[in-house]
């Protein structure tokens, strides 16, 4: 049995009166990269901020690394702030708006995290922070604010930050929604090393092509439940049903002829 | 007779200033007071400010609906009948004699808390939420986002804000004059009735408010230029 990170199971959410997610059953497994596709009001987003508690899930149960988080008591699931802070520590999360801190430099926003919540040292901090800019390369940019950065820059600095909590998944959420066409494709590339370097990722996104070249596999989410799932060839060239057709089209409606 | 002959014909009033300033020390003395007061009214006044409008701010009803219940009550009463309240009132009820220093700064420390309250809650409010998002997703709790990222972000914001109500708060202190705490109004209005010269005292009163506050605001302003300057836009 393959290494699971992260299992959802049975999840529900609503807001209100409006249910977003009816029941979601889902398994990552370590090193895996797993895409969601769904249009908008899918519950993707929904969805992947459960993993971390972002949003507290109305029902249902979450595991990483085969610990349920919450604890039960008479049919219902407490949550302790203290318990969400730890597990929200060891999962990385990327947004669409970067979330930068702009009253620190780069290196600070790197930092931060490290010191305030993990309690390493400061040499420590320093040094792994270093290095994660490194990784996505912008250790030149370490002392600028995050004013001075451009959108795809600012993108990168805050998938280093979520790095440097050494976590044990990485969630993206709509990470190049917000980025100019031509600064998408540096911030895909930061994606794609990770996968490679065997990072276990959890990616909301609308690159049709990213998620055919660099996931395992793919989701299609409709009205709260997953619609279809499968390796992205199959998913994305042949799909089952007629609303994933339909969102395939709506996706390459004015695509370049080849 | 021509118009200027005419206006001197006006009794002029003879300005003399020299029992004034023979007796300065005691105006001095006066302006000590006034600082003192204030200071002491900032010093617990913001920290119990920033109490409320994280109370106010609280999802907890009953947390929320006080600090409101506050805040509102001292922002809507007279100061000089809050000063009052707690000199006569307050005795009498929990029988606690009080100076008419700790008065002042008990009556004042609210008083303003209340409006610092609200000048927090405004610089709070006014930061991103993407910010309490992005603490929350590194695994930050309520007080270390808010010490380590809103704070910082609202507190710059909030500057001007601070610096007009400090001004207004060192200006409403001539209430405790009515206490008899020997702030500068109290020590004018002693030496008024000694020199017989209100004119001249008061003059020179307004002169020394007029001095401290300016240099205050300007200091202020010197301040906010100097953090609009080094300011990383705040947003995202």
């Amino acid at each position: 049995m393959p290494n699971e990170t992260v299992k959802l199971a049975q999840v529900y959410k609503s807001f209100g009166e409006l249910e977003v997610l009816k029941g979601i059953d889902l398994t990552v497994n370590s090193g895996e990269t797993v895409v969601m596709l769904g249009s908008s009001g899918s519950g993707k987003s929904t969805l992947l901020r459960c993993i971390n508690f972002m949003e507290t899930p109305t029902a249902g149960h979450i595991y990483l690394h085969g610990d349920r988080v919450g604890a039960e008591k008479s049919g219902k699931i407490y949550y302790r702030e203290s318990e969400l802070c730890k597990l929200r520590s060891k999962i990385g999360m990327v947004f669409q708006h970067f979330n930068l801190f702009p009253h620190m430099t780069v290196l600070q926003n790197v930092m931060e995290g490290q010191i305030t919540v993990l309690k390493r040292g400061k040499s420590e901090s320093i040094q792994k922070a270093q290095a994660q800019l490194e990784r996505v390369g912008l250790l030149d940019k370490a002392d600028e604010y995050p004013s001075r950065l451009s959108g795809g820059q600012k993108q990168r600095v805050a998938i280093a930050r979520a790095l440097a909590m050494d976590p044990e998944v990485m969630l993206f959420d709509e990470v190049t929604s917000a980025l100019d066409p031509e600064l998408v494709g540096e911030v895909l590339k930061t994606m794609r090393q990770l996968a490679e370097d065997g990072m276990t990722m959890v990616i909301v996104t609308h690159e049709l092509g990213f998620a055919y070249h660099v996931a395992n596999r793919v989701l299609f989410l409709d009205d709260g439940v997953i619609l279809e799932q499968g390796v992205p060839h199959d998913i994305l060239k042949h799909p089952k049903t007629q609303r994933m057709r339909e969102f395939l089209e709506g996706h390459s409606l004015f695509k370049l002829p080849e | 007779m021509s118009a200027c002959e005419q206006h001197r014909n006006i009794d002029m009033y003879e300005w003399d200033f020299i029992a004034v300033f023979s007796d300065i020390d005691l105006l001095a003395l006066g302006l000590l007071n006034t600082l003192k007061v204030t200071s002491l009214a900032l010093l617990f006044g913001i920290p119990l400010g920033l109490m409320l409008a994280v109370s106010r701010l609280s999802r907890f009803k009953p947390l929320s609906f006080s600090a409101s219940f506050i805040i509102e009550f001292f922002r809507t009463t007279p100061p000089l009948v809050q000063l009052f309240w707690f000199f006569f009132a307050l005795p009498i009820l929990i029988d606690i004699r009080m100076t008419p220093l700790i008065a002042s700064v008990l009556t004042f420390s609210i008083q303003s808390s209340a409006f610092f309250a609200e000048i927090f809650r405004g610089g709070i409010q006014s930061i991103d939420k993407g910010q309490w998002e992005g603490a929350k997703a590194i695994g930050m709790n309520y007080w270390q986002s808010m010490r380590r990222i809103i704070l910082p972000q609202a507190v710059k914001r909030m500057i001007p804000a601070f610096m007009e109500r400090s001004i207004e708060l060192l200006k409403t202190t001539t209430l405790v004059s009515t206490v008899a705490y020997t702030d500068l109004m109290y020590q004018a209005n002693d030496l008024a009735q000694k020199t017989f010269r209100p004119l001249e005292v008061y003059t020179v009163v307004a002169v020394m408010y007029f001095i401290l506050i300016f240099v205050f605001s300007q200091v202020s302003l010197l301040i906010e230029h100097r953090l609009a300057r080094s300011g990383e836009s705040t947003v995202r």
